[in-house]
Parts: structure tokens; sequence; C-alpha cells
């Protein structure tokens, strides 16, 4: 990777709240992680490993106790302020006062593009997640799947290369969540983003990614990186599901979230780092 | 949330229709409902007047020495035609008199006026008090406490105050005037709700919604305009009625304290002290000051028809 410069580069992150009595808990202990551009890296593990954390650690959300995380080569809070990359969180978190439209123009509008530029590109991205007939509506008026799309579709809008997306599917039935996970492909696919994706899906996670950051709890840790390989974002269909090698990874990571310290790491096709 | 899943497997088109038919539900046969159920509720009220003085005892009813229910004389409690037919007679003997319900209408007016200058007034520093309050922390702990002590002062006790105050400034052309004494006083009851509302509807944004202006790397400013102003307009508005009929009860109580004529408070004084002889004619400034109330709560209920984008929230 040398010669690249990384999407984000977390380097020996701890991050400890202080608690008024006793010692305070580490949400994150020492980690480091390299996303390569337009690379899609999803951090799984049980509630408390620190995943959402570390998501806000690279957002800026939240600083780190220690450590150093660059996104683009640059610090966390210069990316946050040079708006190198777009949000989605678990709630699609619209403003029930905008439009489908109005709310995708949100970001544009705050960072002062002109009207007509701001038009064009929510045109163009609410035709990308599938809405155009619902350009005018406001949130209430959509389901959640739909509202979650205009959040997607939202944290696009900056044409950034690099999507935080924090659990964005989590509140989604199944068969919403299939669908909205094909067209986050799709639409990876002709970005060329880099994602950090959080989940507490298997299935999910393996489905969507290049490689999967597999993290333990208490205090959390990376226990390993599980590589997918199962080829190009653009490649990747519905048949994927069905595909052998979806099987093994699904396993794979499935053995590591359940599998004590104790268990062998290192195992084979599991890369540590 | 069974239904939205349904929404998106169906058809688009039942999914306008049914959002269409939640804007229609929402519109004008439900406040048309709401306003007649608000005639019977006066229909109602007249009728049990009517009925109690037909059939309660002359002397009211006493529990154990004490009056629980007024006596039906005619004095006490006339007629609701007799009411009615006193505003259509002139206000005193004499022949230059004008009708009743013009006197008690100008009356009105005038307090409308009053109440209206010390609602702006209160609105505009309840609104900055919030806005103070929001922004800094300290300010909330230092001021809050303030604003809620301030309501525990009685009006009558702050009435003289003020006109004392008042009567010393001047400056220039300009020189306070008793009707801003009443006004101010208004002011001072109008501005509560506001700075309590408006400081809840600044706080109401989601954690989302404030972390997302934060990585959109937006000052407090901006995000006042886009983010938080829009989200207390449903706090906004109830306190803005509030402090609409505040302004309005504070400006006929502050009239009849410091003792300013022309208003709704002095009418009530006044003919309250004719009721011996003519009984219908202290209940005319009465009625005027219910339509003082009404017609500010209706302005109020104006701003919100402008405002209504800003409540979709509360439909979801």
């Amino acid at each position: 990777m040398t010669g690249i410069v990384p999407a984000v580069e977390v380097q020996g992150v701890t991050r400890r709240f202080a608690a008024r009595k006793g010692p305070g808990v580490t949400a994150l202990d020492d980690v480091s992680l390299t996303v390569a551009p337009g690379e899609f890296v999803s951090l799984i593990g049980p509630s408390g490993c620190g995943k959402s954390t570390l998501l806000r650690l690279v957002a800026d959300l939240d600083v780190p106790t220690s450590g150093s995380i660059e996104v683009f080569g640059k610090p966390a809070r210069q990316a946050r302020i040079d708006q190198d990359y777009g949000i989605a969180f678990q709630q699609a978190g619209l403003l029930p006062w905008r439009t489908v439209a109005g709310n995708i123009e949100l970001p544009l509008e705050l960072h002062g593009a002109g009207k007509a530029a701001r038009r064009r590109r929510a045109a163009e991205l609410i035709a990308l997640v599938g809405l155009s007939d619902f350009a005018g509506h406001y949130p209430d008026q959509l389901s959640g799947g739909m509202q979650q799309r205009v959040a997607i579709a939202r944290s696009l809008a900056e044409s950034p290369s690099l999507l935080l997306m924090d659990e964005p599917f989590g509140a989604l039935d199944e068969m919403t969540r299939e669908r909205m996970q094909n067209e986050l492909v799709r639409i990876c696919a002709e970005t060329q983003a880099a994602v950090v994706f959080v989940t507490h899906s298997i299935p999910e996670a393996v489905f969507l990614s290049t490689r999967v950051v597999v993290m333990s709890p208490r205090p959390g840790r990376i226990r390993s990186i599980v590589s997918v390989g199962l080829g190009e974002m653009s490649g990747r269909s519905e048949d994927l599901r069905e595909d052998e090698g979806f099987f093994r990874a699904l396993s794979q990571v499935r053995e590591l979230l359940h599998g004590d310290e104790a268990a062998p790491t290192g195992a084979r096709g599991v890369e540590r780092r | 949330m069974p239904t939205q899943t349904e929404q998106i497997a169906r058809p688009r088109r039942s999914v306008r229709g049914a959002a269409e038919l939640r804007v229609r539900r929402a519109g004008m046969p439900q406040r048309l409902s709401g306003g007649l159920f608000g005639l019977a509720g006066l229909a109602v009220l007249a009728l049990v007047w009517e009925l109690y003085k037909s059939f309660g005892p002359a002397d009211g009813v006493i529990l154990g020495g004490v009056t629980v229910l007024p006596r039906t004389t005619d004095l006490a409690m006339p007629h609701l035609f007799v009411m009615a037919e006193r505003l259509f007679e002139p206000v005193t003997g004499a022949a230059s008199a004008s009708p009743l319900w013009l006197a008690v209408l100008q009356g009105s007016l005038f307090t409308l006026g009053i109440a209206a200058v010390g609602w702006l007034v209160g609105v505009t520093v309840g609104l900055a008090l919030a806005l103070l309050m929001q922004r800094f922390r300290l300010a909330e702990s230092a001021i809050l406490p303030w604003i809620i002590l301030s309501q525990t002062v009685p009006l009558i006790a702050i009435a003289p105050l003020v006109r004392r105050w008042g009567a010393q400034i001047q400056f220039g052309e300009f020189t306070w005037e008793s009707w801003m004494s009443v006004a101010l006083i208004a002011s001072y009851l109008a501005f509560f709700p506001v700075s309590i509302g408006a400081l809840r509807g600044l706080g109401s944004p989601d954690a989302n919604h404030v972390d997302l202006m934060h990585c959109y790397a937006v000052g407090w400013w901006k995000t006042l305009w886009r983010l938080r102003l829009p989200a207390s307009v449903s706090y906004l508005l109830p306190a803005l009625r509030l402090a609409a009929v505040s302004a309005v009860v504070g400006s006929v109580v502050a009239e009849v304290s410091i003792g300013l004529r022309g208003g709704i408070g002095r009418l009530i004084v006044e003919y309250a002290g004719a009721a011996g002889g003519d009984p219908g004619k202290p209940w005319a400034p009465i009625f005027g000051s219910i339509l003082v109330g009404l017609v500010a709560a209706g302005f109020v209920g104006l701003i919100s028809l402008f405002l209504r984008r800003f409540r979709r929230g509360e439909a979801a």
C-alpha cells in the first residue's frame, strides 16, 4: 500500500470513558486499522466492542484518549472540516420539515453550493437511490427503507471518497435490508468510495465487504481481520448469497465472533494485522 | 413499523395515496368538527346557566354556612338575553351616549393594542433569553431559576413599581406614558412561556441531527437557523398562544392596578359599580375581554398556519 495515501489510517488508538467512580470504561484499546481507497471494510462484534466508537472517532465526533487517526493523510478533525467523508447513522435522521430533495440538498446548501447546482445534484442522487417519484415527499410519508435510502443519498451529496455508516440498515426488516444491501453494493461500485461500515449482522458484513474486522469487547480490540475475497463490488449480485465462498467466509467470521480468546486465530484465510 | 414495510412492498401509487389520505384527514373536516364541538360546549354552558337560574333556589345553595352556588335573582344572575339586550342600549341615560357594544368594542381595541405591544416585547425578550440559555450552559443555570421565580411575584405588587420607575424615564422627545407601563407588565407575563418553550424547543433536536451538523462542520448560528429554530416550532407555537392570552390578562389586570383609562380593565371596574341597578351592564366588558383573548389566540393560530411545514414531525 506504499505510495497510496490510505483512506483511513488508525494507529494505536485508545478511547477511555471516564466514570465518576471507579476506573472508567476502556471502549477501545490500542486499535490499529488501515482502509485503502475504494475498499469496503465492515466492523463487526458484540455490543460494547467499540465498533461505533471507532467510527465516531474517524468521523471526529469524538477524540481518542491516545493514538492517531488520519483520513486521506490529514488529521480526522481537518478531514471533517474539509468534508472528506459522508456519514449515515442507524436512524435516517432526516429533517421532518424538508422534502426528500430538500434533505439531500442540506449539506450542499450549508456549504454554499448554488441553487441550480444543488437541484441538479439532488436529482442525480434521487435517481441513484431510485426515489425519483418521491422527490417532493416529506419523510413522514416514506417507509423506513425509503428514509434510509434518502439518508444514504444525502451522505453521497458532496461526492465523498469515504463513507462512514453506523448500522444504517439496523432498524430495517430482513427483506428490506437485503434489498438495501444490493443497492449499496451497486452504489459503491458506481461511486468508487471507500466505506467503513458498522454492523451486527454477519451475512451483511460478508456480503458487502472486502475485509471484515472482527472485534471483541471489554476492552474493545480487533480480534482479527477476514479477507472475504468475493471479488469486485461491480461483480457482486444476489447470486453471491448462494455462493460457496460466501458461506465459507460466513462461518469463518462466525467462529471468530463466538470463539473465546483461546480459540486459534490466524487460521487459514485469516490475516492478522 | 409493519405498515411502513407494507408500503414499500406495495406499488408506489398506493404509498402516495396513503400519504394524501393522511394529509386530507388532518385537514378541513377535523377543524370543522372541532369548531362544532366548541359551539356545542358554549350552548351547553348557556343551557346550564338558564336551567339553574330557573330551577335553583333564590338564595343559592348553602352548605354549612358557605354559599356553594350563587343566588338566582335577576340581579345576581341576569338572563342571557338581558345581557345581550343591554349591549344595544346606550351606555348611560345621557342623550349623547353611544351604544354599550361600541364603548366595549373601543375599550377592547385599546386593550388589544396594548396587549399586542406587550406580547411583542415579551416574545422578543423570551426568545433572546432562550437563545442565551441554549448557547451558554452557564447562562441557563444562572438565569433559569430567576425566570421561574419572576412569575411568583404578584402583578399587583409590581404595577406601582413599574409606574413609578416609568414616570422617571424621560429623554429628549420621549416620555414614558401609562399605557407603556401596562404593556410592560403584560410583557412580564408573556415572556415566561416563550422563554421556557423556546428553551425546550431549541434543545429538542435528536443527538443524531446535532451530530450531523457537527459532521457538516457548521457553526452555532447555522445550526440554529437550519436545525434548532425549525425544530423548536412545535414547542414555540403553544408557548406563543399562551403568551398571547397571558398578555391580554396582564393588560386587563395592569389597567386596573395602574388606573389607566380607555381599556377593558377600566370598564370592568366602572361597570361593576352599576351592577345594582343594571345587572346586564357588567357582563359587557367581560365579553369584551373574552373577545380580545380570542382574537389574540386566533392571531397565533394564523402564524401557525404559515409554519405548518415545521410541524410535520408531530403527525408522524
